[in-house]
């Protein structure tokens, strides 16, 4: 298996873990389609299922994944880093 | 590529046209004191099923009116070949005894009050055995997708749910619709962040006034909690799988429609009234929806999971199927169909709804599904405020 990554769209700002992957690793990207899309050294160490910022995301950024906005980056993160309940909120109900 | 039209199922033919894959005779107590003697009949008579619950009693309004439209509608499934039905009361008895008779097959009601348990559970006994002998002579014969009517709600779900389950879900769900089958999906609550997607797919204004007026009762609802779902929605388990924020929930939740439009909105407990893709006004609690699916006459459920929910019900078969390799690794004795090759690039999602769709036949022709050889048999009423 040559990627670590799954993109839903290929200009996602993150993708997900399909194995568990140690920081400072270099991983592939993939979309669903088996397009390429690029490579990232991780930050963190990102367990299975758990998303990988794609690209730098600034502080406020809206988050796209599935081409969609599913959250607002609390903080910034660096691309390669570890992407969720800490960094990641949602933009419904208590916002 | 299989084409549901190809797929061979057999079933019972019922007397109002509509095909069960399962022949249960089921003893359903309308209340929660009318449950130990149902119970009772069930432990006399082989082959029958008792479909206890805690409801049904000093409820008013909407939320009686759900509990009798979920019980009747379990009792007209078409997994259901006959019914006996047993309440304190008489009256509510025979309210539920005339739907179920509606659908053409067997249903006898019994009244506790003025007889006591025993002489009711006796009573009921001599009738269900009858039951029993009619059902069992009964035999499967084959039918196709246009007679078909299943539903889907996934559960447990995580980041692999939006890779792997879900969209093969709803792939399969695009042939079945092409097929002319009738499918259901719901989960109002989970749709937060994708509702103008599933609204956009109303092919009918009406339809699509009707489904945003349901969303936005859910979101006054919890409002008026003074409450958010923000502790509740993503789930300790979705969060642990990885997804984060209810908007990303529910776009991995919608996959499951696929490209599909919406023929027509239903209310919770509603029985599509012909083939297409409904939507269902229901709560996102996995074994409340499958018994709201259950009781508008779905006859298998596709249920895709990430994290692992084991969920069940003892009317519809369960079909599990699951992307996630950690869960299926762990988990493999309640996982169908293993869509593990999806993350590994090995399995396409065509190739995947293959799997699903080839499960699904075996299903129908009387294979045990995962959760039914594992008892799991979780029939749950959605309660929607408290009683009087």
């Amino acid at each position: 298996m040559k990627h670590g990554i799954l993109l839903h769209e290929h200009d996602d700002d993150v993708g997900v873990a399909v194995v568990d992957l140690k920081k400072g690793a270099v991983v592939g990207a993939l979309t669903l389609e088996g397009k390429a899309a690029g490579k990232v050294t991780l930050r963190d160490k990102v367990p299975l299922g758990h998303k990988v910022a794609m690209r730098d995301l600034p502080k406020d950024k809206t988050v796209i994944k599935y081409g969609r906005q599913i959250g607002k980056a609390v903080q910034a993160i660096g691309k390669g880093g570890h992407v969720h309940t800490h960094n990641l909120k949602s933009m419904r109900w208590a916002i | 590529m299989i084409k549901p039209e190809k797929l061979k199922f057999t079933g019972y033919r019922r007397p109002d046209g509509r095909f069960g894959i399962r022949n249960h005779v089921v003893i359903l107590p309308v209340d929660d004191i009318s449950n130990a003697a149902a119970e009772g009949v069930a432990r006399l008579i082989k082959g029958t099923m008792v479909l206890s619950h805690p409801y049904g009693r000093l409820q008013f309004g909407e939320d009686f009116d759900l509990t009798m439209s979920t019980l009747a509608g379990a009792g007209r499934n078409p997994n259901v070949a006959a019914v006996i039905v047993i309440c304190i009361e008489p009256e509510w008895a025979d309210l539920i005894v005339k739907e179920i008779a509606k659908t053409g097959k067997p249903v006898a009601g019994f009244a506790i009050e003025r007889s006591g348990d025993l002489k009711t559970i006796e009573a009921a006994a001599r009738k269900a055995k009858e039951f029993v002998q009619y059902a069992t002579e009964l035999q499967r014969e084959p039918f196709g997708v246009k007679q078909l009517c299943m539903s889907t709600k996934c559960g447990e779900s995580d980041t692999t749910s939006g890779l792997a389950a879900n969209p093969t879900v709803g792939r399969s769900f695009e042939r079945l619709l092409a097929g002319g089958a009738t499918l259901m999906f719901g989960e109002t609550t989970e749709l937060t962040g994708g509702e103008d997607i599933v609204a956009a797919r109303c092919i009918k204004p009406a339809d699509r006034k009707k489904f945003q007026a349901m969303f936005d009762d859910y979101q006054k609802l919890i409002e008026s909690q003074g409450v958010d779902l923000l502790g509740s929605q993503p789930t300790k388990g979705n969060i642990r799988g990885g997804l984060t924020t209810i908007e990303e929930k529910a776009m991995g939740n919608i996959q499951k429609i696929g490209r599909s439009n919406i023929t027509s909105v239903l209310k919770p407990a509603e029985e599509p009234k012909k083939p297409g893709l409904h939507f269902m006004d229901s709560s996102s609690a996995a074994a409340e929806m499958v018994t709201l699916c259950a009781a508008a006459g779905s006859v298998v459920h596709f249920f895709p999971t990430g994290q692992g929910n084991v969920i069940g019900n003892p009317i519809v078969p369960v079909i599990k199927l699951s992307g996630n390799p950690l869960t299926v690794k762990t988990m493999s004795e309640h996982i169908d169909v293993d869509l593990t090759g999806i993350l590994r690039m090995e399995m396409n999602l065509d190739q995947a709804a293959d799997a699903a769709l080839k499960c699904l036949e075996q299903t129908i022709r009387g294979r045990f599904t995962a959760a039914e050889a594992l008892r799991h048999d979780e029939f749950v009423l959605t309660k929607l405020y408290r009683s009087a």
